[in-house]
């Protein structure tokens, strides 16, 4: 059998790589591949816990359920914007987007 | 070791592999691919953790839908930083440094952890993960709530993205 500790010390692994993701990437859209990563990361922490904590209280995959809708949406709008952003700048590169910087 | 425990240390080998790929890679359709790889992986996890659903879930909206709607905008703006140039930028360094002790911050928590090492009970005889979770959703005394919030900030999502990304007359 899997120790608990497995899955979370794979978790993580696979958070912090996303988190890197997030903050080296110059791409806007490889910044939300890395945004995935770290959702899938919680997920496997979610559903470890429902697994290895009281089977009984569903409340592990649910919650594991609703991220998925949020990761849905957040997919939907992110791509939307940054569609956007690039039909009237010509751009992906996040460095470039400084429209609203102070 | 068990053939379970052999299972679990491929998928986080592909998992973690294949995450590395995803934030390093070039070529943005092949990071997108390689998020499809670590997605599988992910859904093995599900299958050995006895979410069935989840598994099924995993493949169809996160393989299916997102990862392919990632493809599309990829292949939508790709004029601009094809493979050529730098894909990490200036304080790529700092980054990883944050991302280490991320990890090593969450690992030194684990470590002081007790329940850490749990192993879980077996499936009771009868247990159907798929009813529970039908169940726990549409009840009222459990998640119906949140699932209806659910399908409105998905509908708010679906507006909200037509309506940034279309062109206005």
């Amino acid at each position: 059998m899997i120790p608990l500790s497995w899955y979370l010390i794979l978790a993580a692994a696979l958070f912090s790589v996303g988190l890197f993701g997030v903050l080296a990437r110059k791409n806007a859209i490889a910044i939300l591949l890395g945004v995935e990563l770290m959702l899938n990361a919680v997920n496997i922490n979610l559903v470890a816990f429902w697994r290895y904590g009281s089977l009984a209280s569903i409340a592990g995959q649910v919650f594991a359920i609703i991220v998925f809708a949020v990761a849905a949406a957040e997919v939907a709008v992110g791509l939307g914007l940054v569609i956007s952003v690039y039909r009237r700048r010509n751009t992906v590169v996040a460095d470039e987007l400084d429209l609203m910087k102070w | 070791m068990t053939a379970i425990q052999i299972i679990f240390i491929l998928s986080a080998l592909v998992i973690l592999g294949a995450a590395v790929m995803v934030v390093s890679t070039r070529n943005l359709v092949h990071a997108a691919l390689y998020l499809v790889a670590t997605l599988f992986g992910v859904a093995v996890l599900y299958a050995i953790l006895d979410a069935t659903f989840l598994t099924v879930v995993q493949v169809v909206v996160y393989i299916g839908a997102i990862a392919i709607l990632f493809i599309f905008a990829i292949m939508l703006t790709r004029r601009e930083m094809r493979d050529q140039g730098e894909q990490l930028n200036k304080g790529w360094g700092a980054a990883a440094l944050i991302g280490l002790l991320t990890f090593g911050g969450l690992f030194m928590l684990l470590n002081n952890w007790r329940g850490v090492n749990a192993t879980a009970a077996a499936l009771p005889s009868g247990f159907d993960g798929v009813v529970e979770l039908g169940t726990a959703l549409v009840s009222t005394d459990a998640f119906v709530l949140p699932f209806e919030v659910a399908s409105v900030l998905l509908l708010a999502a679906l507006i909200g993205a037509v309506y940034v990304a279309g062109t206005k007359k």
